[in-house]
This record gives structure tokens, C-alpha cells and sequence, in this order.
């Protein structure tokens, strides 16, 4: 393999990696809170047909990434009126937002355009297209530094760079700040938040709206970004790798970094099986290497690498004790 | 209080904390009625109850965890309204609860910050709270390590760090609940110490215990809940522990457990080199060696944790161990197949486990359900291949008629009954089986002080049928005024087996904080 195909495979897994990373961080931000959310997939899933739609009938993409948002949004809100207000199943109401991501999102864009499902394709202004960093073509002809920058560095949407921004920034928030010690507080042990004074309801609200803004970011890349358009579908179960991710990582923003690179490496090496026929001489089907995130995680849980030790207080909802 | 300067101080000053007329309703269930009391400053003040009695529903309304229905507080002479937490903090109000509010993997520092911050970022605030730490350890004698991790700490310095979670928020009132549950006599002492030294500094404590000896030993006055209501309130120092029990339970109740001296036959039980590891590879039982004979009550004492649990989980078939255990000779298998309750009971042992709403009772099930669990295979609770319910409830309803169950309903749901009733359906399922060997694992946790008559006499009278009884508590009143001989279990091992008559609390509280004194063989 040569150097500008490994270039070309680790821009490919920078992109991959990215809807990841922002729905892995996502989830971060409310399992932290002690909201399990496997609502991921459906909440990137309508933000990606919504921000598609509206950047399709506005021409403006940044519009359409609003719209993506608030869609995403919509269905935090909806997961916490379930699963905090009203200390309804978490588990069950992530699948209830997956399945009505799934089904609204064709009906309305079929409503909309008369496309099979789909919006139209994207051009323009409508897209979020590759930014490219100052003096990258300048210093493109450098033997070795020149591609890495030119190719994997500069290049990419605006949303690449801020997903990537947002890990230092989730780590500082979680750990310097008084919301991210309260955050952690209450996914821990949300009886020491409460008879401290403070609302334990509150705090997982925030968590999960921080969640459902990240989750539209990661739905809006895809249609925007990675792709020209909403076809049906198109999160192709990302919201669950972001899961796997997130337990791969242990609920920490820099190994959630590590791991959806990771698993976006796998889905590089996917698209690119003659590579690995050369690396390791035999033939190996995609969909085993689609397959790879899951089988990790298992191991992750078997407790063969570490232990992944969940918040405490996950998935249970929060009633006064007497 | 027989200070005249002090009397005066009294009558002129306002009470720290007044209630007046509180009362609180859940549903038909009137859990506080018509509850006044005055705490004066700089006292401690005992509330006293059996279980349900309204002590904790009381003290939640005074942090705001509920409205209550009817009724006035006052703080410091003034009309406060507290409708929640952070208003009774802001009051000057602090709680420290039962079962502690902490964050297990956060440190010391970042608990008593948690919720008190000042500004939205962290390290100001963790520097301050670092400083106030230390002059608060000076002032009342309070030294933790605010570095430690709380999962780290044992459960007395778990304790310390709520108290100085409270103080951190210059609480004035400093209201405890069941604080020495978790605590050797040791740690209760200093706890005590620590309290005289608080309310020498003008703080105000109300102690809510179930335990007679604490209140008789450090309140000055105390009140009597009952049923929701304060029945009496009076000055410590004119009343007795056998004057209080009757308050609570609103009869003559006997402290003392009538028994004749023990007639100890053969061996059933003999345990040698019992050991068991976790599952995350911590030795729990490091070598106990044990034997209880035929009519004798062996009472295993120490502080939870220390392997009692374990002991008893691995004699009940549901945890795996090596070593040697034999039941009348025969050696019980401690890891294949036959290592489950089943085989066990077949053995002649019963177990009435330490933690009954989870491993006693499916609380959702009915009562003559719950009686059937772990017998269903007796002939005759079935006819043929299907279970006979109609020959079970009639059998619960025996069963609740000698055990005094209430209400003597068997199709009421385990939940439904109270602490002391639903340990009485488990004794009753488990003592009329005629085992030879009794496992019973905290008898009378949560149980109210009626019951724990009923259930200690029971106990009393299957060892004068000549059954052998191992009794786990961490109640040492219960194990002395039970046990024939007395073992002390620490950090795994068992530290010394003593005859009950010959011991007192003191060496035993020395025994479980895992020093034995010097020169005397075990």
C-alpha cells in the first residue's frame, strides 16, 4: 500500500468517523446524565431528512442544519417528556423515536417531493462543501507533510471540524465546569444532586437537549455533507455503532474520539477491499468488517479489555425516596 | 439542664426549630397527624419510633422532599417555608441520611462541593471548599482525606463527609437519620463525640433512631412518634429506655429475651476452611472455621461486609466456596451441581436470608405464592402435574394464623405487608419445614419492636426443639440477647467464638473492628 492510499483511506475514516463521533458524543452527554438513549439512529435520521428538505426548498444549507437541529431536538424532547417528566421505560421510548424517524421521514419527504422517498439532490449552496485550510495547495507538493495536509487535514466541511472540536470541548465542560461535575453527579447517583438542592429533572432536560443538538449536527452532516441529499434509511444504523462506540470508550470524550475513528477505519477499509486483499492476501467480505464495531463491543462487554462500567444510574428513572 | 443560666437561655431564647400542626397524608394513610414539636438551640433532641411510626415522612417535610398537608414550621423563631431541598439548606437546614446521598466515584472534595459550588467554573471552588475543610476539621474534630475517592472510604468516613457536607453549608439544624445502622460501637462513639462537639459549638441536632441505648445516652430531651403522631415529648434525663418502649409501642414490652441456658447435643453444622472469592477476585471468606451444635444459637456479629453475607449466601446454595462444610456428618457440595437451595433443603436446612424483599420474597407475588417458593415440589402442595393452590392458601393460611401474620390475608401481595409481617411470612415458611439447621440472616431489620418480640421467641423456641440456629446480625444487642455462643467475623476471618454469657459489647465491638486483645488464645 502506498502512502497516498493510506492518505486517501484515513480521509475516508475522518469522514466516516465524523457522524460518529457527534452522535458517540450525544449519547455521551445523556448516559452521563443517566438517560439511555438508543433514540440516536432516528434523531440523526430526521435531522438528516429535515435539514436536507429545508436546504433543498431554501437553498441555504445553514438553514437547512437548523432545521436538522430542531427536528433532532424535537425528539430529545419527546424522549425526556417519556422517560424523565413521565418515568416511562428509556429503552422503550428510543425504539418508539427509531421506528418514527423511519416511517416520518419517508412519508413526509415523499409528501413533499414526489421523489421516491427522497429529497432532491443538493448542489450549491444547499451543501456544506469542503473548506480548504489556508496555504494547503501551497504546501501540497512537500514530499510527505504536503499530502497529509493538503488531503486528510484541509478538505473537509465545516461540521468535520466542529465534531472534532467538540471532544476537548465535552472533556472541558464534563470535567472543569459545575455543570459537567453536576452532569456526572446525576447519572451517578442523582439522590446526592437532588438532596443537594438541585433539580435533578433539570440537569437530564439539559443533558438531553445537548444530546438532540449534537445528534442533529451528526443527521445533518450526512445528508449535507457526506451525501447530496435524503435517500431512505441513510443513518444505516450509525446511531447504534455510536452506541458501540461510546461503550468502547467508556463514556470519555477522548477515547469516544479514538474509538469512533476507529470503527470509521473499519468502514473506510469496507469501501476498499483491494487494499486489504493486499495487506493480508485473502479475499475479506465487507460485511465482515461492517460487522467488526459489534463484534468489538461484545468483547468490550465480555470484559476482555478493560471494564466498561456504566453510569450507575442509567436507565433508571428518578423518584424521591422517603 | 439543671443550670439556672441555662434554663433561662431556654425559656427566653427562640426554639432553632418549631413545628406546629404538621400533618401528611398518603392516600388513606395518615403518616403524620397533628405533629408539633420545639428543638431548642444547642440541644440535641431524640425522635424515637418503630418502624412507619412517621419519623422519616417528618423529616422529609423538614427538607422539603414533601408538602406538608397542614401545618407550620418555624426556624429560629421565624415562619419558613420549605418547599424544597434547597430551601432548607438555605435555612440552615442539613440532613444526614440513612442510606448516603454520594457520589461513589467522586472524591471527597467534589461531594461537599456538589450542588454548593461558587461560579460555573471548578477549580475556585474546589480550592475554597479545600481550605474550609481544613478549619472545619479543626473546629469540630471532623479529619478526612478530601482527595480520597468515597468508593475508597469505609462507611464511617462516608458518614463524616456528609456531615461535612451539611456544615460546608453552614447548617445550623443538623438532622440524622438512623446514623449508626452501618457503624461498629466505635465508629457510633466517635460519631457521639463528634456530635457533643457539635452542639458544644451552638449547633442544633435531632437524632432519629430506633435504638433506646443511643437516645437514653446522648439526647437531652425526646419525642415518641407512634402511629403518625408525637405521643410524648419529654426531658431525657426523667425517663427510661423501658418507659420509651412503651410510648412507642403502646404496650409493656419485654427488652429481654426469656431463655433457659442452652442444652447443645451433637454437631449438625461444622464448617472448616471455608473460603470464598468474588467475582471480582477479592477473597470475601479467608478460612472460617465454625461449628453449631443441636440446640444452640451461634450468633455471627460484626459490621456489615466483613463476610457475614457471604457465609450465609454459600451455606444457602447460592454462591460457590472450597473448604469443607458437613451438615450431620454429610459434606455439602460448595460449587457443582448440587450447590442450589434445592439440595440444600434436602440437607435439613432452611434459610431465612438477610435481605428478605429480595431474596426471601418476590414482593409482587401474593402471600400463599410466596409460602409455596422453594416447597412447590412437596406432594402436597401438588395433584399430579399442576401445582394445588387451593391446598397452598389453605396451608398460608395456617401459617399466617400461627405466626400471627397481619392482615391474615394470603392473597395480599408480599409488598403490602409490613417489614415485620413480611419477615414473619418467611420465618413461618422456612421454621414450620422442622430443618434441622437454621440460617437466618438479620432477623428483625426493619422490623417494628412487637415483632421483634414475636420473632426472637420464635427463634428461641426451634433451639429448644433442638435445632441448631447460626444467627448473622449486625444489631449486637440482638446477637447477645439471642446467641448461646457468639462468633465475631472480620475482614473474612473469624476473629474469636465466645460463650455470650461470658462476653460483653465492649470486647465484641473491639472483635469486630479486628483487634483481639493480647494473650488470650482463640
Amino acid at each position: 500500500m502506498d502512502y497516498m492510499t493510506l492518505i486517501q483511506l484515513l480521509d475516508s475514516t475522518v469522514r466516516l468517523a465524523t457522524p460518529l463521533l457527534l452522535a458517540c458524543l450525544a449519547g455521551l452527554f445523556s448516559e452521563r446524565a443517566g438517560i439511555f438513549d438508543i433514540g440516536l439512529d432516528g434523531k440523526m435520521l430526521a435531522a438528516a431528512f429535515f435539514s436536507a428538505a429545508i436546504a433543498a426548498i431554501s437553498g441555504s444549507v445553514w438553514l437547512g442544519l437548523l432545521a436538522g437541529i430542531a427536528a433532532s431536538l424535537a425528539l430529545s424532547l419527546l424522549h425526556g417528556l417519556a422517560s424523565i417528566t413521565f418515568r416511562g421505560n428509556q429503552l422503550i421510548s428510543g425504539v418508539a423515536i427509531n421506528f418514527l424517524a423511519a416511517g416520518l421521514t419517508v412519508l413526509i419527504a415523499q409528501s413533499w417531493f414526489q421523489q421516491g422517498g427522497r429529497t432532491p439532490s443538493l448542489i450549491g449552496g444547499a451543501r456544506f462543501n469542503p473548506i480548504t485550510l489556508p496555504f494547503a495547495d501551497q504546501i501540497e507538493p512537500t514530499p510527505f507533510i504536503g499530502p497529509l495536509y493538503a488531503e486528510l487535514i484541509s478538505g473537509h466541511s465545516i461540521l468535520v471540524y466542529m465534531a472534532f472540536a467538540a471532544v476537548p470541548l465535552t472533556w472541558w465542560l464534563l470535567y472543569r465546569t459545575r455543570f459537567g461535575l453536576r452532569l456526572r453527579a446525576v447519572g451517578e447517583n442523582p439522590a446526592a444532586v437532588d438532596t443537594a438542592g438541585v433539580s435533578v429533572i433539570g440537569l437530564r432536560y439539559a443533558a438531553v437537549c445537548i444530546c438532540g443538538v449534537l445528534c442533529g449536527i451528526a443527521g445533518a452532516y450526512l445528508s449535507t455533507a457526506l451525501q447530496a441529499g435524503f435517500i431512505k434509511d441513510m443513518s444505516a444504523g450509525r446511531g447504534y455503532i455510536a452506541l458501540a462506540a461510546l461503550i468502547f470508550a467508556k463514556w470519555r470524550p477522548w477515547y469516544a474520539l479514538w474509538a469512533t475513528l476507529l470503527f470509521g477505519l473499519f468502514g473506510a477499509l469496507e469501501t476498499r477491499p483491494d487494499v486489504i486483499e493486499a495487506l493480508i492476501g485473502i479475499k475479506v467480505q465487507g460485511q465482515l468488517l461492517g460487522a467488526l464495531p459489534y463484534v468489538m463491543t461484545v468483547i468490550i462487554l465480555a470484559g476482555f479489555v478493560g471494564k466498561a462500567i456504566p453510569p450507575r444510574a442509567g436507565g433508571e428513572p428518578y423518584v424521591k425516596e422517603r | 439542664m439543671t443550670d439556672k443560666t441555662d434554663m433561662e437561655r431556654q425559656a427566653t431564647a427562640a426554639p432553632a426549630i418549631e413545628l406546629k400542626g404538621i400533618s401528611k397524608a398518603f392516600g388513606p394513610v395518615q403518616a403524620n397527624k397533628d405533629i408539633s414539636i420545639r428543638v431548642m438551640p444547642g440541644t440535641i433532641h431524640g425522635i424515637i419510633g418503630e418502624n412507619g411510626a412517621g419519623k422519616s415522612t417528618l423529616m422529609s417535610i423538614l427538607y422539603g422532599f414533601y408538602k406538608a398537608d397542614k401545618g407550620e414550621i418555624f426556624v429560629g423563631g421565624k415562619k419558613t417555608d420549605i418547599p424544597d431541598s434547597q430551601a432548607a439548606i438555605a435555612a440552615g437546614i442539613g440532613m444526614v441520611f440513612q442510606h448516603f446521598k454520594l457520589v461513589e466515584n467522586f472524591t471527597v472534595l467534589e461531594n461537599i462541593i456538589l450542588g454548593a459550588e461558587d461560579g460555573r467554573l471548578l477549580k475556585p471552588s474546589l480550592a475554597k471548599a479545600r481550605k474550609s475543610l481544613l478549619t472545619l476539621a479543626d473546629d469540630y474534630g471532623l479529619k478526612v482525606d478530601p482527595d480520597a475517592l468515597i468508593q475508597d472510604i469505609g462507611v464511617g468516613m462516608q458518614q463524616r463527609v456528609e456531615i461535612l457536607k451539611a456544615l460546608y453549608r453552614q447548617a445550623d439544624i443538623l438532622i440524622l437519620d438512623e446514623p449508626t445502622g452501618v457503624l461498629t460501637p466505635a465508629e457510633a462513639d466517635q460519631l457521639f463525640r463528634i456530635l457533643g462537639r457539635l452542639k458544644s459549638e451552638g449547633k442544633t441536632i435531632i437524632l432519629i433512631t430506633h435504638k433506646l441505648r443511643e437516645i437514653m445516652e446522648t439526647t437531652d430531651t425526646v419525642s415518641v412518634m407512634r402511629r403518625g403522631e408525637m405521643t410524648a415529648t419529654v426531658k431525657t434525663s426523667e425517663t427510661s429506655p423501658a418507659a420509651l418502649a412503651e410510648l412507642m409501642v403502646g404496650r409493656k414490652v419485654l427488652l429481654r429475651v426469656d431463655k433457659t441456658p442452652a442444652q447443645p447435643g451433637d454437631v449438625i453444622l461444622d464448617i472448616e476452611g471455608l473460603r470464598v472469592v468474588d467475582e471480582k477476585g477479592v477473597e470475601r471468606l479467608r478460612g472460617i472455621d465454625l461449628q453449631v451444635r443441636a440446640g444452640e444459637i451461634l450468633g455471627v456479629a460484626g459490621v456489615a461486609g466483613n463476610g457475614q453475607s457471604e457465609l450465609l449466601e454459600v451455606l444457602g446454595g447460592y454462591r460457590t466456596g472450597t473448604g469443607s462444610v458437613r451438615v450431620k456428618g454429610q459434606a455439602l457440595d460448595l460449587t457443582g451441581k448440587h450447590s442450589d437451595g434445592q439440595s440444600r433443603r434436602q440437607h435439613g436446612i432452611a434459610h431465612v436470608p438477610e435481605d428478605r424483599q429480595r431474596e426471601g420474597l418476590i414482593m409482587d407475588y401474593q402471600a400463599w405464592e410466596n409460602t409455596a417458593f422453594g416447597y412447590h415440589n412437596d406432594p402436597a402442595y401438588r395433584s399430579g402435574i399442576l401445582m394445588n393452590n387451593a391446598a397452598i392458601k389453605a396451608d398460608t393460611v395456617e401459617k399466617m394464623e400461627r405466626f400471627d401474620v397481619r392482615p391474615p390475608n394470603p392473597k395480599l401481595e408480599a409488598k403490602n405487608f409490613s417489614g415485620g409481617n413480611q419477615q414473619k411470612i418467611v420465618l413461618a415458611r422456612e421454621i414450620e419445614r422442622n430443618p434441622d439447621l437454621l440460617l437466618i440472616g438479620q432477623p428483625t431489620r426493619g422490623v417494628d419492636i412487637g415483632a421483634i418480640e414475636f420473632i426472637h421467641q420464635q427463634i428461641v423456641a426451634l433451639r429448644d426443639q433442638g435445632k441448631a440456629i447460626l444467627l448473622v446480625s449486625v444489631e449486637l444487642e440482638e446477637i447477645l440477647a439471642l446467641s448461646d455462643r457468639v462468633a465475631v467475623m472480620f475482614d473474612g476471618q473469624v476473629m474469636g467464638v465466645r460463650d455470650a454469657s461470658a462476653t460483653d459489647e465492649k470486647e465484641l465491638g473491639l472483635m469486630m473492628a479486628g483487634i483481639t486483645h493480647a494473650g488470650e488464645g482463640t
